[in-house]
């Protein structure tokens, strides 16, 4: 179900740079502007250049959080659980029974709520990345399934029967027809799992975890009323989903750039 | 028909996965106990900590049964979890804090205030984005930034400082649940009311309609099958934004906030029998949406 967000949004208009940056450097000065000028108490809204000292000052601190949170954690679980997905994908393809099975299991788990098996994951795999990677890779799992072996089935049936008719191998087939025909749907999963990722590493971390890492960084600093450390948290997160998922954009733009949703102009 | 049969297989697949699991996850725990209590048990060189699990079950066959039924297993059997489940909603009364049934509840209100909330706001803010090209090219963008930031991530937060202005209880849960389930709700109303065709507005061109009389009569009616899966997708999401919304205040009440108090207190069957609490909720309330999908398009002229 999420695939349909993505897909909605990639064949959204594209508008110009300017007036969303507008907005958000507007947003930005009544934010400042206005903690400072109605003193607001920073335990509710720190102002933004309090959150940027603090984003200098304790840069170390959010480095040993984001590779533990992201680079260990979410990236591990991410190939873990995407690859896990995508060769499940590709064994069920063979097994036509099995497919339509999986498909309609696939997305009833999708749409569960599968975070909560961060706490059994913990109790599992102990407080360390590992337990995080394997809540990433589970929930990343399920779209990466579903929207693999909906783009497994886009291959039109005219097209295979042309394979068909070359006496290309089920490797032939697969490397130069099916895989192409599924890439904009593969990517659509892995632009899905990218948010996913972030947001089972993160809360995972609320289920315990060593002394360091983002979701713990979050919640103990909540907890101190450290509000400024909260914030430089969630814009390292924020600027980490949006570059993990700006990669796997670009990776989409260099590998699909057949597709008609990648024309530009 | 083939589709339920596959269905079946598959989950029977999981199902037996699962059984067959719970020997290998429990048996040093069982181990343990029976050698303990005097029971002969084989442990292989070096002890139980380093011993493989497998080759654990395979020489103790015999504590095979006890894996089933321990109290605090590291993985338990389904039986468990429905006895659980069973027990917590049918066994208790409805208003008991221990019934399952109250804490879905909880979790439902603050679920449906935020739905509600959201995708009312998510409407609107749709309706504005088709109309005014300046909201159109600043706002849009911001919208599906919104969606690779993990908002989930800022759920403790928004907690912890509405209490602090003294708001507790529902209204957080049901903010976090609004945010979560108003983006796809933007989305797909975006979609769906610029779908008219240049045939249908030009007709309505001809008959001198007004923007508002264009809006009511096309562009909303078109809107509707693009709303519904964005409301599926918003629900599904809601509920996931409430459960997380529990976990930080270690509130008292809710499907999340028995799975926190399961992970303290290592009470596994009560996470798990939550967690099946969460997902039967799940599916029931984006089956009530589909219900009403089903009939709402059919009563437009939707339906095939």
């Amino acid at each position: 179900m999420m695939a349909l967000v993505v897909s909605l949004v990639s064949s959204g208009r594209r508008a110009g740079v300017l007036p969303p940056l507008v907005l958000g450097a507007a947003i930005l000065l009544l934010w400042e502007v206005g903690t400072r000028g109605f003193g607001v108490p920073s335990v509710i809204l720190p102002p933004v250049s309090a959150i940027a000292v603090r984003m200098v000052a304790s840069h170390a601190t959010l480095w040993e959080d984001f590779s533990q949170t992201f680079l260990k954690g979410a990236l591990s679980g991410y190939i873990i659980g995407c690859g896990a997905g995508f060769l499940l994908a590709l064994f069920s393809d063979r097994v036509p029974f099995l497919q339509r099975g999986l498909l309609q299991v696939g997305n009833f788990l999708a749409a569960m709520p599968i975070i909560g098996i961060a706490p059994i994951l913990v109790m599992w795999f102990g407080f360390d990345w590992q337990s995080k990677a394997a809540v990433v890779a589970v929930m990343c799992f399920f779209p990466m399934l579903v929207n693999t072996v909906q783009g497994l089935a886009a291959a039109g049936a005219m097209q295979r029967d042309l394979m068909r008719t070359y006496a290309a191998s089920y490797g032939q087939s697969m490397t130069k027809l099916r895989l192409p025909a599924a890439a904009p749907f593969i990517f659509n999963g892995l632009k899905i799992c990218t948010t996913l990722a972030l947001i089972g590493a993160i809360v995972a971390e609320f289920f315990g975890s060593p002394i360091r890492g983002m979701g713990f960084r979050i919640s103990t600093e909540v907890g101190r009323l450290n509000l400024d450390m909260v914030w430089a948290e969630i814009v390292v997160a924020a600027l980490a989903g949006s570059a993990f998922y700006g990669v796997i954009t670009l990776l989409e733009r260099a590998a699909t750039f057949w597709h008609p949703s990648q024309r530009r102009g | 028909m083939r589709t339920m049969q596959s269905v079946l297989i598959v989950v029977g697949g999981i199902m037996a996965i699962w059984l067959a699991a719970v020997p290998f996850m429990n048996i040093k725990w069982e181990a343990n106990m029976a050698s303990r209590a005097g029971v002969e048990v084989s442990i292989p060189e070096g002890g139980l900590r380093r011993a493989s699990a497998v080759a654990l079950v395979f020489t103790n066959p015999h504590l095979i049964p006890g894996t089933y039924v321990q109290e605090k297993p590291r993985l338990p059997g389904p039986q468990q979890v429905v006895a659980e489940l069973w027990a917590t909603t049918a066994g208790e009364a409805v208003t008991s804090n221990r019934s399952l049934v109250y804490h879905a509840g909880v979790t439902l209100t603050g679920t449906v205030a935020g739905f509600l909330f959201g995708t009312a706001l998510g409407v609107l803010l749709a309706v504005a984005i088709v109309h005014v090209r300046v909201i159109d090219a600043s706002i849009m963008p911001w919208v599906i930034a919104s969606q690779t930031i993990p908002i989930l991530a800022l759920a403790p937060m928004i907690i912890v400082v509405m209490n602090s202005v003294g708001i507790t209880g529902l209204v957080p849960k049901a903010i976090i649940s609004a945010y979560l389930s108003f983006f796809p709700v933007v989305v797909g109303m975006v979609k769906g009311l610029r779908s008219p065709d240049a045939m249908q507005m030009d007709l309505l061109k001809t008959y001198n309609a007004s923007a508002a009389q264009t809006f009511w009569k096309l562009r909303l009616p078109a809107a509707a099958p693009f709303l519904f899966p964005s409301l599926k997708i918003g629900i599904a999401a809601s509920l996931v934004g409430a459960i997380v919304g529990e976990l930080p205040t270690g509130a008292v009440a809710g499907l999340g906030a028995r799975l926190l108090a399961g992970s303290y207190y290592g009470q596994t069957v009560q996470i798990w029998s939550a967690l099946f609490g969460a997902a039967i909720l799940a599916a029931i309330l984006v089956g009530a949406v589909g219900l009403i999908q089903a009939f709402a398009l059919k009563r437009m002229g939707f339906a095939r």
